[in-house]
This record gives C-alpha cells, sequence and structure tokens, in this order.
C-alpha cells in the first residue's frame, strides 16, 4: 500500500507504526511519530495500524542550540 | 538612555500587542538558557521588544567558532564569559529593561531557585539533559517552557508545561548522540530562524494573541523549508 511519511509517498507492506519503524530504522529513541498530525507514542506503534494514505510525519530529537 | 516613547511605537501599533501588550511586556520576566546559537536571537528580540527582565544563564567563553552563528557576540569578546558579554550588549541595545547574567551552568543545583524568580524560560541549551531538566522543574513550578532545538538545516520549537505535554512527554527517553544523526554541525542561520519562531512564541505567550505552540511541536527544514505541527 501506498502511505505518505513527512510528505513523501512510498509503498510499505508494514501493517502498523511499529513495523514501518523498523522498515525505515528509526532510532530506538528520541523521535516523535505522528499520524494525521497527531503523535503517537511508542507504546502504541504497535497496535497503531497503517492503512493505503495514511499521513505519517517523523520528527527526530535535535540536541544542539 | 532615558525613556523614549517613540521606542516601542511599531509594535504597540500592532492590534495583537497593543499598549496593554506593551506593558504586559515590561512587567514580564524571562529566563533564556544557554546564550548560544539559538540564545542570541531569543535575547536580542526579546530585549528590543521590552521584556521586563532578562535572566541569562550559560557558563561558556566565547570562542571565534561560536561567531559564525552567535550573533550577539564579536572577536573582541573571544575568551570572555559569554552570560557577561550578552549582558552587556542587551544593555546597550535597551537600558530600559533589566538584565541579570548567570555565569554557571543550570544544573540539580540551581534551577528550582532561579527558575522559580521568572514567568517563561525559553530554549538555548545544546544537551538534552540540560531540557530535561528545565522541563521538569518548569512542570512542578508550572511555568510555561518555550522548548527549542536545533541540528544542521533543522530545527523544532514547542510550548510545553504549559498545557499536558512535557519534553518527557514528547521524548519519554533522552536519546544517545547516535539515535539523533545531530553532532555540531550547523549553519548560523538554523539557530537564527527557530531561534527567532522561539522568541516569537514567548511574545504570544506574553501578550496572549494568535495560537501559540501549546503541547504542539513545530519543525523547519530548511532545505526545503518543509514544516510540520504535531499535536503533542
Amino acid at each position: 500500500m501506498n502511505i505518505n511519511v513527512n510528505n513523501k509517498t512510498i509503498t510499505t507492506d508494514s501493517a502498523n507504526l511499529s513495523a514501518l519503524a523498523q522498515e525505515l530504522s528509526l532510532p530506538e529513541k528520541g523521535v516523535a511519530v505522528a499520524i494525521e498530525n497527531k503523535m503517537v507514542p511508542r507504546t502504541l506503534w504497535e497496535q497503531t495500524p497503517l492503512e493505503e494514505g495514511t499521513s505519517v510525519v517523523i520528527i527526530k530529537a535535535a540536541c544542539g542550540g | 538612555m532615558k525613556a523614549d516613547s517613540s521606542r516601542y511605537e511599531r509594535q504597540i501599533i500592532l492590534p495583537e500587542i497593543g499598549e496593554e501588550g506593551q506593558k504586559r511586556l515590561a512587567k514580564s520576566r524571562v529566563l533564556i538558557v544557554g546564550v548560544g546559537g539559538l540564545g542570541s536571537p531569543l535575547a536580542l528580540y526579546l530585549a528590543g521588544a521590552g521584556v521586563g527582565m532578562i535572566g541569562l544563564i550559560d557558563d561558556d567563553v566565547v570562542s571565534v567558532s561560536n561567531l559564525q552563528r552567535q550573533v550577539l557576540y564579536d572577536e573582541g569578546q573571544v575568551g570572555k564569559p559569554k552570560a557577561l558579554c550578552a549582558r552587556q550588549r542587551l544593555q546597550a541595545l535597551n537600558g530600559e529593561i533589566t538584565v541579570l547574567a548567570y555565569n554557571e551552568r543550570l544544573d540539580e543545583t540551581n534551577a528550582m531557585r532561579l527558575i522559580s524568580e521568572y514567568d517563561i524560560v525559553v530554549d538555548g541549551t545544546d544537551n538534552f539533559e540540560t531540557r530535561l531538566l528545565i522541563s521538569d522543574v518548569c512542570q512542578e513550578l508550572n511555568k510555561p517552557y518555550v522548548y527549542a532545538a536545533i541540528g544542521g538545516l533543522e530545527g523544532q520549537v514547542a510550548v510545553l508545561c504549559k498545557g499536558s505535554a512535557t519534553y518527557r512527554t514528547l521524548f519519554p527517553e533522552l536519546p544517545s548522540p547516535s539515535d539523533t544523526q545531530t553532532g555540531k554541525e550547523v549553519v548560523g542561520v538554523t539557530p537564527a530562524v527557530v531561534g527567532s519562531v522561539a522568541a516569537s512564541q514567548v511574545l504570544q505567550l506574553i501578550c496572549d494573541y494568535g495560537e501559540p505552540l501549546i503541547d504542539r511541536l513545530w519543525s523547519i527544514d530548511l532545505r526545503t523549508l518543509q514544516c510540520f505541527t504535531i499535536d503533542i
């Protein structure tokens, strides 16, 4: 299926956010992920399904100042 | 310099600020933690806008490699404490406000005492641990924490500890440097843009206009100018 990640369309077989995070090699910590612009805590990634057209935003923690 | 009624005239004519907003600014106390890349535009614009009391805390000294982005400083100040140099610069810009300099590092021993003396804390730090400390203390003292962070050509801002979200909500576990892929790389315009957005949030909170980023995280990528705003 096609989903949107940071405004780019990608094709994925990942059924949920947790699988997508693995597919995209997201870091274990320090990353905020939102579906339809609402942040989903990491503890809920596994039970958050992805569907055709789902919009995902991934923001990695920055630490500079 | 003597008080001059024309100093703030260009912002007072904005309906979002007005005379009432200007009075609020004059009465407000803002602590800037870290006066480096982010802290430079933050401090300059908040002092310019007439925030009545500004605290600057930083234990670092000015180095030549700072000058590319830390617009508070100049070559003659290399080797001198940033907090003191910044204070001097801000008082030269606006003699009508009070600027306090703390030539020390914000840590567990002083955070509660210092933060309790201010209305809003704004972020110019360069590490996760200090951000977590600010967030924890602001949550306990019920003070808004304007979070800002940069890396490379990207940056992010949020207003935490005002609604329900804290830094721990955003990042429950502190990342290790290898998780973030951002090190010391940065161009001067990154903190200029992101620090200015954070300063704008402070003005919005004080003067109560628009829709500040309460419980929302804003991010920008300067390669594309793509921005995202997510609900935390």
